[in-house]
């Protein structure tokens, strides 16, 4: 037999050089498993030909779900029979993506045993992904997943995985319990994840601040992101602690305020609350002197995508300021009801925001009865091509109506 | 008898945190960076905890995870995270076990860092690994760059934080469109159709659905059914490939990489901005893909030198401007970096603020 190492000799340029491998990753793997083989070999094949073998082409899954598996077949069976299915196993994974090593312990058993071996800690969505394993071993892995407390995450028209930051488990900045609501809506919403239902998919990401650890404005239909409301705390104790050390908060802070709204005079920092727009930088600067106020909670954003098939788009502001308190009614309230007016409108594959867009954010805001307000836009509209709902026809008494 | 479990989703995340993180829950005081790779959180309590991070190559094997459960089991009680850039941090109290762990992981090729002013750990999606419609390796890919960017992931070396991401087609599972550097896979050419036989392996009517665009329509070739693809309107996605593989998109000749500059997700200082192109083809030279590595180094080199602390490599680019980029990186200025889809106009430089 062959030594597998030498069947790659373009793949073993890439054990070169100090980052770490995922060549390295595959063929430890290979060493025991044949399919592991056949797709490093099949790897190997695409780069020498540039162009990937695999194809789609089929729907695979588990029994009342219709989501979670993503088929993946080989395009070239008979010369890598291994690799002639090798389907992506999405399993939902536990808010922060925080683990002990008994629940991983039995996720790599259970991968190991059912699968390639192979994972990516976490998919671009968030999920843990068991890289691939074949269309008989999907009912065993499920169960064997499901008896240790594990579940099957979304894909396809569904709702996707919800995630979230590090939120209040490790961080000072969290301005509401990011885990915890990420895992209240993702266990509300099993139905809506494992069973396709929408026009195309819907993301939701939650951060727990603006710096946005989760790129929720990025990547999220729907972003939830922590804000406050009330004054900066500021101590300036801490803050001439900092300037003995050596740091300089005009060019630290106030040079980098976008608003202009932070002053420093040597002894004391001054702020323009009204004028802050919670930005973070100065927090970001000077994590112990200065901190987000107190009356917290998040803004809520809509409709952040990547470019198919309208462009790409961010999220913008639908609720300016919300309270984000157990048992989260008002957040669920706000999704119903857009999955509503995306039900009754939006078409196959139109993205949250695609239909906003389409639309226009004024009729959406009325569909789901949400009043607009000015901070929902960077700034009034510029064009005069208003379409009124209120006018008078010849015989009104224009008089009378007032 | 077994009941078939269903829906139970995913498991509290409590029982996975470490007792100082319960005990300081939604009290941290303050955060520190004492090195790179190293995070100290203090409680209002008083109480530290400090976190080691490790980049990762995403892809990792059991053996790999399990590896990095003896780490935890023997520095940090047992408990670890991943962030959504594909670190392994270890958390641990005992600020005695930070130099010895580091030592063991950096022994076993583990890089410490990715904190503060470093380059990040590449956010990024599947490639030839495992994808259907990739135009590119993205595995591949990232392990060159960071290859060459190794230093820069250990070391507080730039001026801001610097997010990197590999898409391998436009679908974008790596959300690359608001990132510092990306890099993107792109197709050039339509799904070449191969009508011969094509509804023996394909269901026509869903196949046509399957296009975001409706750029397929129904063809008959031989009295039989098949499809054809109006090429204008083909935005190279693939969804139609995932439907029927008599519709490949891979394409050697034509597939290739494209990098684009400038994106943040952060509202820090600026507001969150989408990438914007500077290269807009290099063809695909595995295994180690000089000519992106080279431009990737190039742009990390001006900003290296130009940028001011704080500013990410956007803040740095609305300082001194599209023209000096493009002059101090060398890169050439073609009509394809000058946009023609909608709202174009927007981008258009309607004023007389130029630099000369």
């Amino acid at each position: 037999m062959s030594n597998p190492s030498s069947e790659t000799p373009l793949l073993d340029e890439l054990l070169k050089g100090r980052w770490p491998s995922f060549v390295k990753e595959m063929k430890e793997m290979a060493d025991t498993k044949p399919m592991v083989r056949d797709v490093l070999r099949q790897l190997e094949k695409s780069y020498v030909d540039k162009k990937t073998h695999w194809k789609h082409g089929g729907i695979v899954g588990v029994k009342g779900y219709g989501g979670g598996i993503i088929g993946r077949y080989s395009d070239s069976p008979e010369e890598f029979p291994g690799a002639a299915h090798f389907h992506t196993v999405r399993v939902n994974q536990p808010a922060g993506w925080f683990y002990n090593t008994q629940a991983l312990r039995d996720l790599c058993e259970i991968f190991d045993k059912y699968g390639s071996g192979l994972t990516n800690m976490h998919g671009s969505t968030g999920d843990i992904i068991l890289l691939g394993t074949t269309t008989d071993e999907l009912e065993p892995i499920f169960s064997a997943l499901t008896e240790k407390g594990w579940d099957l995450g979304g894909s396809g028209s569904a709702l996707r995985t919800p995630s979230c930051c590090v939120g209040p488990a490790r961080c000072e900045w969290a301005m509401f319990d990011c885990l915890d609501i990420c895992h209240d809506i993702t266990h509300h919403y099993q139905d809506e994840i494992h069973r396709p239902a929408f026009p195309y998919k819907f993301k939701i990401k939650v951060s727990g601040c603006p710096n946005d650890c989760v790129s929720s404005i990025a990547r999220a239909d729907f972003s939830i992101i922590g804000t406050w409301r009330d004054h900066i705390r500021v101590n300036d104790e801490e803050m001439t602690r900092y300037v003995a050390n050596g740091r300089n908060p005009i060019n630290d802070a106030v040079l980098l305020c976008p608003t202009r709204a932070i002053e420093w005079d040597g002894k004391k920092i001054k702020i323009d609350n009204e004028n802050c727009v919670r930005c973070m930088q100065c927090i970001n600067a000077y994590p112990r002197a200065i901190k987000p106020g107190l009356d917290r909670g998040a803004t809520i954003l809509i409709g952040a995508k990547a470019p198919i098939v309208q462009g790409a788009l961010f999220s913008s502001v639908l609720v300016p300021f919300m309270k984000i308190e157990e048992p989260y009614d008002e957040v669920k309230e706000l999704l119903e009801s857009i999955w509503d007016v995306w039900d009754d409108h939006g078409e196959n594959k139109e993205r949250i925001g695609e239909l906003v867009e389409r639309m226009g954010k004024g009729e959406f805001l009325e569909k789901i009865g949400i009043a607009p307000d000015v901070q929902m836009v960077i700034h009034p509209r510029e064009n005069p091509y208003i379409f009124y709902d209120e006018f008078y026809e010849e015989e009104d008494d224009a008089t009378a109506n007032k | 008898m077994n009941v078939r479990k269903t829906d139970i989703g995913c498991p509290d995340y409590k029982q996975f945190l470490p007792p100082v993180i319960l005990e300081n829950y939604g009290k941290w005081d303050y955060h520190e960076i004492p090195r790179p790779g190293v995070m100290l959180h203090v409680g209002e309590s008083g109480d530290k905890l400090w976190s080691v991070r490790v980049g990762s190559p995403r892809l990792l094997s059991v053996k790999s995870i399990l590896y990095f459960c003896d780490i935890a089991d023997k520095y940090c009680d047992g408990f670890l995270r991943f962030t959504s850039r594909s670190n392994v941090e270890f958390m641990t109290v005992h600020e005695a076990n930070i130099e010895p762990m580091i030592k063991e992981l950096e022994g076993e090729g583990w890089p410490v860092g990715g904190t503060a002013n470093s380059a990040s750990n590449v956010i990024h999606t599947q490639g030839w690994v495992h994808c259907h419609t990739s135009a590119t390796d993205a595995s591949g890919l990232v392990k060159c760059v960071m290859d060459e960017l190794y230093d820069d992931f250990t070391h507080h070396s730039l001026p801001g934080r610097m997010k990197l991401a590999v898409a391998c087609c436009l679908n974008m599972c790596g959300a690359v469109h608001a990132s510092d550097i990306a890099i993107l896979g792109i197709h050039r050419r339509p799904p070449k159709v191969q009508k011969e036989n094509l509804a023996k392996y394909c269901e026509v009517p869903t196949t046509i659905a399957a296009c975001p665009t409706g750029a397929i329509r129904a063809d008959i070739l031989n009295g039989e059914k098949t499809l054809q693809i109006n090429e204008s309107q083909c935005m190279y996605c693939g969804a139609c490939y995932t439907a029927c593989p008599k519709l490949p998109i891979a394409d050697a000749l034509n597939d290739g990489l494209s990098i684009w500059v400038g994106g943040k997700c952060a509202n820090a200082r600026s507001v969150p901005r989408f990438t914007k192109l500077v290269v807009p083809f290099i063809p695909n030279n595995p295994p180690r893909w000089p000519e992106v590595v080279d431009a990737v180094r190039t742009i990390v080199n001006v900003y290296k030198a130009h940028g001011k602390p704080w500013e990410r490599l956007a803040d740095m680019i609305d300082r001194i401007g599209w023209a000096r980029f493009f002059k101090l990186t060398g890169f050439e200025f073609t009509k394809y970096h000058i946009d023609d889809y909608k709202l174009a106009t927007k981008s258009y430089n309607a004023s007389t603020h130029l630099r000369f």
